[in-house]
């Protein structure tokens, strides 16, 4: 191995109060897409099973958590690092024409996906003219 | 910009990381960084490198051992969205991708295991027997 530091695509530390146990809280990185239908909000949680994750949204806020699953191969020690583990948090500010009861989540392959369907009142309606 | 001095005034720090995320923002981005981060683990047995792929199909990942030398090669694949959709943030990153990492002995295919789960790669390379350290006895004169 080279004494060269390589530059890998770090992991943002995510701001804010500190965990008690002194481990990393991450933010995931996001793309967030607006579609007719509403916001979907796609996560990078590598490590991170279905079951560990929390979406809440209060007030306006929505709030992605999600715990990690540290990977530790059996017998080994860990002798050259580029990346950590730790949770992930991130919030997000929503304006607020979101059906808070419609709000789907879903993991695949390190990655959430949650989708936020528009409210249907706040949906454009279309109004047909009619010719006379 | 502008910096109000009232800003938390508590934190002393705010500031200046204020400043700092601001030229972030502005200043050009860095050579692109090499993806993806691996970690080395060693054992006398074996050597496992594990890497953080979220959003890649395993089916997509091409791992391959030549000598001492493990590559890892695959494409990170856009979402497919709606045309039309509009796009709030793109923090994410696509494209194809190789990475090389050399490993402290030749290793053998056979030996070569790997395992993904949620996103994280992790393959297992057995050490060879005739690398291993020999226990050399002592007789008794």
């Amino acid at each position: 191995m080279s004494n060269d530091v390589t530059q890998t695509a770090d992991k943002t530390p995510a701001e804010g109060p500190e965990t008690t146990t002194g481990a990393r809280i991450y933010r995931p990185l996001t793309d967030i897409v607006e579609t007719e239908d509403g916001v979907t909000l796609m996560l990078e949680m590598p490590g991170v099973a279905a079951e560990d994750v929390d979406v809440t949204l209060e007030q306006r806020v929505l709030t992605i958590r999600g715990k990690v699953r540290p990977t530790q191969p059996e017998k080994l020690q860990l002798a050259y690092a580029e990346y950590g583990e730790g949770d992930y948090e991130r919030a997000f500010t929503l304006s607020d024409d979101f059906d808070p009861d419609k709000i789907d989540a879903s993991v695949a392959n390190g990655v959430l996906t949650v989708t936020l369907p528009r409210a249907a009142e706040a949906k454009p309606k279309k109004i047909a003219v009619k010719a006379s | 910009m502008l910096y109000p001095y009232y800003t938390r005034r508590s934190d002393p720090f705010a500031l200046m990381q204020s400043m700092l995320r601001d030229f972030d923002r502005v200043a050009p981005r860095r050579a692109q960084p090499v993806f993806p981060a691996v970690n080395v683990w060693q054992g006398d047995e074996a050597v496992a490198i594990t890497a953080e792929l979220p959003g890649i199909d395993p089916a997509d990942i091409e791992i391959s051992v030549k000598n001492n030398e493990l590559t890892l090669a695959g494409e990170r694949k856009a979402p497919e969205v709606p045309e039309g959709a509009r796009w709030h943030r793109n923090e994410r990153g696509y494209g194809k991708f190789t990475r090389t990492v050399r490993l402290p002995f030749a290793a053998s295919d056979d030996k070569v295991e790997a395992r993904m789960a949620n996103g994280v790669l992790r393959i297992v390379v057995g050490r060879p027997e005739e690398d291993k350290p020999k226990k050399i006895e002592i007789k008794a004169a």
